[in-house]
């Protein structure tokens, strides 16, 4: 069973307990899961091995197509996969929509978090207007919510 | 016979950090076996006690996920890539 614990100051220095986002990144999320509505809207975020900086959007198509479910297109997630590794990434978050239930894992996203490095974001899409967009870490069938900082990154 | 299997990132403690291995076996169920063989403990994590391939992983033998060619059944020749990856699914 595994612990997290926030660093002594609460802030930073503990990579575990928020997702630092850039806000390019967060939106390229929510439109995906927008777009997807009524059905889940499923994705990840590479980044540099490591580094814990969600860098580069790979939305995933459901092979399932439903509005209660997701699982990746098998081709899609290999070529993904092979890529991110070509690249020196690693998945730094895992996202996926829920478009009739609040922005929570359900008992079958903890049963299938097979990944405990990796940020587990929610979207809800159920309020046209307002959208939820919250992190976890999902490991050893327990879950954490963990705090969202969103970043500006300057424009070149 | 040689056949390399890409392993991913939770199950490199298996094989002490390696992210690709060789093995052999004519099905990958004897694959299985074989990385077994080499790196104790990682079976369990690719085959329930049932003895079907886990749902929390998928594994494709050359590009075709294997739920699709026959699971653990799924026969291998001299040369084969074997790619396993964490399965990403929910609701």
């Amino acid at each position: 069973m595994v612990t997290l614990r926030k660093s002594a100051d609460g802030y930073g220095g503990n990579l575990l307990v928020v997702l630092t986002i850039d806000r390019s990144v967060r939106d390229a999320i929510v439109a995906h899961a927008r777009r997807d509505h009524p059905d889940e809207a499923c994705g990840l975020v590479a980044g540099p091995v490591g580094a814990d900086r969600p860098e580069r959007v790979i939305p995933m198509t459901n092979a399932l197509r439903s509005m209660t479910q997701y699982d990746f297109e098998p081709g899609e997630k290999l070529r993904a996969y092979r890529e991110m590794d070509d690249r020196d990434e690693e998945v730094v978050v895992v996202y996926h929509s829920h478009t009739a239930t609040e922005a929570y894992p359900s008992r079958t996203d903890v049963r299938f978090a097979s990944q405990p490095a990796s940020h587990y974001v929610l979207v809800s899409t159920r309020d046209p207007d307002e959208v939820e967009f919250r992190s976890f870490r999902i490991v050893d069938g327990g879950v954490t919510e963990e705090e969202v900082r969103v970043t500006e990154s300057v424009p070149d | 016979m040689a056949i390399e299997v890409r392993i991913p990132t939770i199950l490199r403690q298996y094989t002490g950090g390696a992210k690709a291995v060789q093995a052999s076996g004519g099905s990958l169920s004897s694959l299985i076996d074989d990385l077994e063989a080499q790196h104790p403990g990682i079976k369990a994590r690719l085959v329930t006690q049932d003895g079907a391939l886990h749902r929390f992983v998928n594994v494709y033998v050359n590009d075709e996920d294997v739920r699709f060619t026959g699971a653990l059944d799924t026969g291998l020749s001299d040369g084969d890539s074997v790619t396993i990856l964490p399965a990403v699914a929910g609701g």
